[in-house]
């Protein structure tokens, strides 16, 4: 424990280097800014802003690209807060109630909440991290696919209860979420699949992002044009203020929110922390349990502040958890910890079981790094909100265009490829369509993240077990997951017919 | 609302002479030694974070850093269809000097299996062959019993099909070598298909999968950690990093394979700039940080341009359509 | 067309889609394999069928005059909305198109002029600000800090020095 604090002390000390200082400063704002781009999060900001750490020493570097994580992090809820457009798929979450909030003129409110939670979740995961980094890794590394499989189960389960009331709306939406998610290439046999129209754009599959900013976007927007009937100056949110004022009572109201997002926080960093996972099932999972243990459930999808504190703490700690199977095995549990492994290995430091004896200092200097990171990724949110609801106030026919010009570059920029832009437009125009019958497009959008997470999980687990299920019952850390997820998936069902014999009595 | 219009046509009348006295410069300037003059496509034929993307930043930092040319390279990941995407990607870009990209094995196995996509690797520029990666037989340390190959064979023989190698996808590289060690060995070992080499190598050092064939850059972390073990190497002569893994040439068994990473231009790129990425791809090559990079993934081949590369990837072709024909991949 | 009518119309869409999706699917094994659990097309082929279930248990909703959606004999789109979405899908469809000819920063003042002059019936001069600073910012932030290179198609010789200016 003292040793942990003693190199946590001298962490801390090549933290406060001016230079390292203002590398995070300059890191949390960019990272901010990049998160908050519809389409961009922080795959995107580690991967392209990569080269230019090559400029200052490893320590430095990896400091600063931190920063940036955690930045863009925070930044992600912001655009799914304000426009209601993800910007990364971890961001999906908070779009549930963030973005009835700021229609109801609330979303300061929205913004503080994400922020704050954010703070929570990065804070109480960092300090998970300080303290019990190898037991935790040594979890990580049985984590195999029948467990990975289960996981995903228990991720679907938690948002079965998101679609609307026409079942079978709901079911088509999560089906074709799915099917679309297999779009591309079959890992297992090795063959290409489902290349639709033998389109060659579709043999990279279908990207998240680009249903996310179709439907999100695209969609939403044409469906506020509508609203608005374009004519007049009219803005987008007409009665958001920040005062002082505002700000503390905003504040004092999320004291109430405090154990859903310490529920997000540790969940988030254990959802995190298992490779494969990350961040997205991790925030899907906390908003799910929200909504279970909440008073009042009715509130969740039109504007419950615990709705934005549970994924934002959850997604945020997550990013955390995930650095711990990068440093400690080498393997990244998101594809932001991909590029910053490989990153590493430019500085020619070896992730893995050695780093934390080899490279101590490096080590420590991060982890002091994401304490500082995370601090002042608040406060420039924080500092900022009322720059962005200024933003809103903007005549929404010059903040529409504005938008659909982002969303189209959004959806180029990932994969720098034509063909996602159109794909992209087909998406916001059918998505649009549907909506205004009723059709819930949240459960698609999330079955397109945790497809290709369960698939291939599901099937290693049945080569492995010769084509028996019997794997995901008999293995210590599987069978409690896929026992806890199949109970939560009979939840609804359960009720249906608890309430029926209610009913019966009652007449 | 005249007014405007006037103004609005002189501006533009503006612009045309601007753009006008641009082309004539940027034409003028092309009288002399070719260079690029916009940002070049730097495609990755694998996903991010993977050995080559990681290869790719390594090089464009390179580029960058040490200032050897006067526009970023930005990498762009296109691993749809083990490269089949990339592959279009390229024969869409025929005679563009400003798309280049690094390629694996599955330059040659995936228009060998999917001869519907129309791409003849012949026509592609050949620029230069960086590096040859190695492949080596992983055990898991807590295998005490498993000390050579000839243990694992008995242990692997024991266990039947239950026996199960981890690998990167069907018909991978992964594949064709414990497709291999199963013919070698007459054994019946299970593959299991994971999603990269950095996944697979957790497999094992998690102990759910018995054994693997990574690249030294993905099991090196478990392996210095002592977590993994290496038993004999896929390579002609042993590699100075695992100096008690015997080659399976030394084993008997005549059997050697390397993954190409090499840097290829579009088809049809004018000569001027393949001489000038071939040139900067030399300088790359022969800097420290990459040949640093090089010892310490334990990467072989020497550097290959030109002529002598083209007919290495035409050598290796013939191999790749042996092997898959032997795996009943293709007929 | 009222809300019914659309309805009834969009099931059958997306069922006839959900129709090719298994077809597609069936290239690849779509049953179980022995030793090797489901082939690889099973998953996208039986999700596609339950997709078909659903569009069928629409169908019949319909038919029986069930919920709220299909039995609205209200407008799909009002006329004087459909007009404004319309111009504003028509507008991002030729956009894009023009993104691969003109290039982007050829294709977005166009987008804009329309958007903010004709849809908008902002002034001009507010306009022309914006038609210049948008892709201004664009060009820093998207080309310059982050190197992500948007499609410039004839205009591209135009970026040249701009290229050398700041790389």
């Amino acid at each position: 424990m003292v040793e942990i604090l003693g190199l946590l002390g001298s962490g801390f000390a090549v933290v406060f280097e001016p230079q390292n200082l203002m590398l995070i400063i300059a890191g949390c704002a960019l990272g901010l800014f990049i998160g908050a781009m519809p389409g961009l999060g922080s795959v995107n900001g580690v991967a392209i802003l990569l080269p230019l750490t090559f400029l200052v020493p490893p320590t430095g570097a990896i400091i600063f690209l931190a920063a940036i994580y955690y930045g863009a992090m925070y930044g992600g809820a912001i655009s799914s807060i304000m426009l209601g457009i993800p910007g990364a798929s971890t961001a999906v979450a908070t779009t549930f109630d963030g973005r009835p909030l700021a229609k109801q003129g609330l979303a300061d409110k929205a913004l503080t909440a994400a922020a704050v939670a954010s703070f929570v979740g990065g804070t109480i995961s960092i300090v998970l991290f300080t303290f019990f980094a190898p037991p935790l890794a040594h979890i990580a590394l049985v984590f195999g696919a029948p467990e990975e499989f289960a996981l995903m189960m228990l991720a679907f389960a938690t948002f079965v209860g998101l679609g609307g009331d026409d079942i079978f709306k709901t079911l088509f939406s999560i089906s074709i979420g799915l099917v679309l998610s297999a779009v591309g290439f079959d890992i297992i046999s090795g063959e290409p699949r489902l290349v639709l129209w033998d389109i060659t754009g579709f043999l990279h599959g279908i990207n998240f992002l680009v249903l996310a900013i179709g439907v999100y976007g695209i969609g939403e927007m044409l469906w506020t044009v509508e609203e608005h009937s374009l004519g007049g100056g009219k803005s987008m949110l007409s009665d958001a203020n920040v005062t002082v004022k505002r700000t503390l009572s905003n504040l004092r109201e999320l004291v109430s929110t405090w154990k859903t997002t310490v529920m997000g926080s540790f969940l988030g960093y254990f959802v995190g922390i298992l490779p494969a996972a990350g961040a997205t099932p991790a925030s899907l999972m906390a908003y799910g349990i929200a909504k279970q243990i909440t008073k009042q459930p009715e509130k969740f999808g039109k504007g419950a502040v615990e709705g934005v504190c549970a994924p934002e703490a959850a997604n945020n700690a997550a990013s955390t958890g995930s650095m711990l199977p990068m440093l400690t095995l080498g393997i990244p549990g998101s594809p932001t910890t991909a590029i910053l492994l490989g990153g590493m290995v430019i500085w020619g430091l070896e992730p893995g079981p050695r780093l934390f004896v080899d490279h101590s200092d490096f080590v420590w200097g991060l982890i002091a790094s994401l304490y500082a990171a995370n601090v002042f990724a608040v406060l420039i949110n924080v500092a900022f909100i009322p720059v962005f609801i200024k933003i809103l106030k903007t005549p929404f026919t010059i903040l529409a265009p504005i938008i659909f010009i982002l969303c189209l570059i959004g959806g180029y920029a990932p994969t720098q490829a034509m063909h996602d832009v159109w794909l992209m437009l087909v998406f916001g125009i059918v998505g649009y369509l549907m909506r205004k019958l009723d059709y819930p497009l949240a459960p698609a959008v999330l079955a397109i993240v945790l497809g290709p997470l369960a698939e291939p999980a599901l099937r290693q687990s049945l080569i492995i077990s010769d084509g028996s299920f019997a794997i995901f019952f008999n293995r210590v850390y599987a069978a409690p997951i896929t026992i806890v997820a199949i109970l939560l998936l009979c939840l609804p069902l359960f009720k249906m017919v608890y309430d029926r014999l209610r009913k019966g009595k009652a007449t | 609302m005249i007014k405007f219009t006037t103004r609005c046509t002189k501006a533009l009348m503006f612009s045309v002479a601007l753009a006008m006295t641009v082309i004539v410069t940027a034409y003028s300037q092309s009288a002399a030694a070719w260079e690029p003059q916009k940002p070049v496509e730097f495609v990755v034929m694998a996903g991010k974070g993977g050995g080559a993307d990681k290869a790719v930043r390594l090089m464009q930092s390179i580029i960058a850093s040490d200032n050897m040319a006067p526009v970023p390279f930005t990498p762009i990941n296109k691993p749809g269809g083990s490269g089949a995407e990339a592959l279009v990607h390229m024969n869409d870009k025929k005679g563009d000097n400003h798309t280049i990209m690094f390629t694996l094995n599955s330059f040659y196995t995936t228009p060998l299996r999917q001869p519907k996509l129309g791409v003849d690797i012949t026509t592609f520029t050949p620029i230069a062959r960086m590096a040859e990666d190695t492949f080596l037989l992983w055990v898991h340390t807590d295998r005490k019993d498993i000390n050579n190959v000839a243990d694992f064979v008995k242990a692997a023989k024991a266990k039947g099909n239950q026996w199960i190698m981890a690998g990167t996808g069907k018909n991978s590289e992964d594949n064709l070598l414990t497709d291999f060690l199963n013919s070698a060995y007459d054994l019946d070992m299970k593959y299991v298909p994971y999603k990269g080499g950095g996944k697979v190598a957790k497999e094992l050092a998690g102990k759910n999968a018995d054994s693997t064939v990574n690249n030294p850059s993905e099991q090196l972390g478990f392996y210095e950690a002592g977590t993994t073990k290496a038993l004999a190497a896929f390579t002609p002569i042993r590699l100075p990093l695992f100096p008690d893994a015997p080659t399976f040439k030394e084993l008997g068994k005549d059997f050697v394979y390397f993954m190409q990473r090499t840097v290829v231009g579009a088809p049809g790129m004018s000569t001027e700039a393949a001489a000038y990425y071939t040139d900067l791809f030399t300088r790359v090559f022969n800097s420290d940080k990459w040949q640093e990079y090089r010892t310490k993934k334990s990467l072989q081949g020497d550097l290959l341009t030109g002529d002598a590369l083209m007919s290495y990837w035409k050598e290796e072709r013939d191999i790749h359509r042996e092997m898959l024909i032997k795996m009943g991949a293709i007929n | 067309m009222t809300v019914r009518t659309a309805e009834l119309l969009m099931a059958i869409m997306m069922g006839a889609f959900s129709i090719y999706l298994m077809v597609k699917s069936a290239e690849l094994p779509i049953g179980w394999i022995e030793r090797e659990g489901p082939g690889g097309g099973a998953w996208p082929f039986w999700l596609s069928a339950v997709m078909l279930f659903s569009c069928l248990g629409i169908g019949y909703n319909w038919f029986r005059r069930h919920g709220r959606i299909a039995t609205s004999e209200k407008f799909y789109i009002e006329p004087h909305v459909l007009a404004d979405v319309t111009a504003v899908t028509v507008a991002l469809i030729v956009t894009v198109g023009l993104f691969s000819v003109i290039g982007i920063y050829g294709a977005l003042p166009l987008f804009l002029i329309f958007y903010i002059r004709f849809l908008g019936k902002h002034t001009w001069r507010l306009t022309i600000t914006l038609v210049i600073a948008i892709p201004v910012v664009i060009f820093y932030f998207f080309e310059i800090t982050l190197k992500i290179i948007l499609p410039k198609g004839i205009t591209e010789p135009l970026f040249i020095p701009l290229y050398k200016m700041f790389f």
